[in-house]
């Protein structure tokens, strides 16, 4: 069994600080780490493999720093990485992302299954696991808490409005994981990351994938910026400040005020 | 990387506005850095106009044949009963705006099975028309049944625009669709309007940092994804009746590929609905563990209402992504909202702003979250929460 997993480089949202002034998010000197949940779907393929034997490559887009997620995703154990690394796919939003993911996809060839986290932690999306799917010309399951794969099917469970559905598919397919909520990411032992230093990372331009220029970058996103501009600003209301107790008895005082409290 | 004419003067605002830093000024000109992603937030900010992206290389299309705004209509299936989903009535409320403006017709489109019955309480909303496909095949959501069916619509009728519920099925359809049709898709919107005949898509942007407002000028239909309770509901046509379209459109084979074993709605909840609850209390970093969430369930239970919490606090495991308040997350308008330990990144106000009383509690005087609060009090919820919980069983007795 061939799997392709799909992850990608971010900036760590639990470290992002908040601008006071402006509040927006202040992004620089803000680390980054492999999107939670392709850390997830990665584990989930890691699963399989150990019941299969399957084969797990590795597949992002990004600047070269971005070698570092598929680094960690080697040293925790899948076989070879693929990052696509060229100028001609800046400016790309999902549509042209997701064409781009899919042509290297048939570069690679053999695949049997392919797992995406639900969405990148820095755009929210979701959007880019279905596009995936459709220019590969297969079904898709999104928003998975589980997996299992035997033999030409995979089983999920999958996430509905107010419940789940058990759900089964022929392969080839295209998984979507989402994570629980007490997941803890597995990091690689030192020994680990220093074995997979051997393992092999292709870096691919769009030449490479043989990529239609029509499609990529700037040329396959149909969605521009119009204007940007700072949250409306607001009126401050009434401010407080005293000891714990005077708040809390501030607090009460406002409940009753606004009739919440008799 | 973006393009800088000899325009250019050298004022340096786009040095400002650009949200990854990578425009500088060199001898007074404007540099792009390796760091520009083109994502095109400077362009309209220029003064002098002497910044562009390259220029695409596909020819302009002609759009003018394609006319109308669509909904997407969600049926709601817990197993027993089916029923039309809010979210499609307040999705069809705000595109009888966009309508309006534009000068054309709204419709609703509905897939399923028996569709008879959801007619007339869809056409209350100013609906001019509801296309429906029907049969056993789209009884329950299949997603290349449901997209077939979509994409043969929108070749066929040509719409404008096409609202989508940011619900589990919206997302999975969707994209699905944009990717078929090549056209653009905005996820999570929290404002829609319409602009020299495009539609704006307005939504927290490049992480929440910024407010954007997209567009897709030369693509059609223009699609868009938007959470639950992010419009309200308006019934503006009572008692009229929407002409109805039925199209008979052939399954997918693609569909029969995935399968559905079994559906299990979770239990109803103990505490109350968040998007549903008069009052809710939520947490940011600032509460730090569980311990203090514990202290937001009291509260929540002695006020009668639902705990939300912050993006931060979600990354940190402190609560399910259900109970995420934010762009990405539910939209609330309580009537009371209490922000504890929360800054007030954009992300999580446009899905609190609409709450009639806010108050915000923050050790930081200089928070966000006290912009867009009728009361903020500078200290530790930790500290604080404990004590109104005593004073309000004192109260009790």
């Amino acid at each position: 069994m061939n799997i392709i997993v799909c992850i990608k480089q971010v900036p760590d949202s639990t470290q992002v600080k908040v601008d006071p002034k402006t509040g927006t998010l202040i992004r620089a000197g803000v680390p980054s780490i492999l999107n939670p949940y392709d850390h997830f779907a990665l584990e989930r393929a890691l699963e399989i493999k150990a019941k299969t034997g399957a084969k797990i490559t590795l597949l992002s887009m990004g600047p070269n720093q971005a070698t570092a997620v598929l680094r960690l995703g080697l040293a925790l154990g899948a076989d070879e990485g693929v990052l696509l690394s060229d100028r001609a796919f800046a400016g790309s939003d999902t549509w042209a992302t997701s064409y781009a993911l899919a042509t290297a996809v048939k570069k690679i060839g053999q695949y049997d299954l392919i797992l995406c986290g639900q969405m990148a932690i820095d755009g929210d999306t979701a959007q880019t696991g279905p596009g995936i799917a459709y220019h590969l010309g297969i079904p898709q399951i999104t928003f998975c808490e589980s997996i299992d794969a035997n033999g030409n099917q995979i089983v999920v469970k999958k996430l509905i409005e107010g419940g789940h559905q058990i759900l089964e598919a022929d392969l080839p397919v295209l998984v979507t994981m989402t994570m629980p909520v007490d997941y803890a990411a597995k990091y690689p032992s030192f020994l680990a990351a220093h074995k997979a230093q051997d393992k092999t990372i292709h870096v691919w331009t769009a030449a490479d994938i043989g990529a239609d220029p029509n499609k990529l970058g700037l040329n396959g996103s149909p969605t521009r910026v119009d204007r940007i501009f700072p949250p409306p600003a607001r009126q401050k209301g009434e401010m407080f400040s005293g000891s714990a107790a005077e708040l809390a008895n501030k607090f009460i005082e406002i409940l009753k005020k606004e009739s919440v409290l008799k | 990387m973006i393009q800088v004419s000899e325009k250019c003067v050298g004022c340096g605002k786009c040095t400002t506005v650009c949200p990854f830093g990578a425009l500088s000024l060199v001898n007074r000109k404007a540099v792009p850095s390796a760091a520009c992603t083109m994502c095109g937030a400077c362009v309209s900010q220029c003064p002098v106009k002497a910044l562009s992206l390259p220029a695409a290389g596909a020819a302009k299309k002609d759009l003018s044949a394609y006319k109308g705004v669509w909904v997407f209509i969600e049926i709601s299936d817990n197993g027993q009963m089916q029923s039309v989903r809010p979210v499609g009535f307040e999705l069809l409320s705000k595109g009888r705006e966009l309508a309006n403006q534009l000068g054309e017709e709204l419709c609703a489109v509905i897939i399923g099975n028996n569709l008879q019955p959801y007619f007339a309480e869809l056409s209350q909303y100013g609906t001019d028309k509801i296309y429906a496909v029907e049969g056993p095949a789209y009884a329950r959501y299949n997603t290349a049944a449901y997209a077939n069916a979509m994409v043969t619509l929108i070749k066929k009728y040509l719409p404008s625009v096409v609202l989508y519920p940011s619900t589990y099925i919206g997302r999975d359809l969707s994209p699905r669709i944009s990717s078929e049709l090549f056209v653009g898709l905005t996820a999570d919107c929290t404002g829609l309007s319409i602009k020299e005949g495009n539609l704006i898509q307005t939504r927290p942007a490049f992480g929440g940092n910024i407010m954007a407002d997209i567009k897709c000028p030369d693509y059609r239909p223009q699609m868009s994804t938007v959470r639950p309770n992010v419009f309200k509901k308006v019934v503006t046509t009572p008692g009229r009746m929407a002409i109805i379209v039925k199209e008979a459109v052939a399954v997918s084979p693609q569909a029969a590929k995935v399968r559905i074993i079994s559906t299990q709605m979770n239990p109803p909840a103990s505490g109350m609905k968040l998007d549903e609850a008069e009052v809710v209390i939520a947490g940011g970093r600032g509460m730090k563990n569980k311990a203090g969430f514990d202290l937001l369930e009291t509260l929540a239970g002695e006020l009668g209402g639902a705990v939300g919490a912050s993006r931060a606090a979600i990354d940190l495991g402190l609560k399910p992504k259900e109970q995420q308040v934010g762009q990405s997350g539910v939209t609330v308008s309580a009537k009371l909202y209490v922000a504890c330990g929360i800054s007030g990144a954009v992300q999580h106000v446009v899905g609190m702003e609409h709450s009639d009383v806010i108050i915000g509690i923050n050790k930081d005087a200089n928070a966000p979250i006290f912009n867009v609060c009728k009361y903020g009090l500078v200290g530790d919820a930790s500290q604080i929460l404990p004590r109104i919980l005593e004073q309000i069983k004192a109260n009790k007795k």
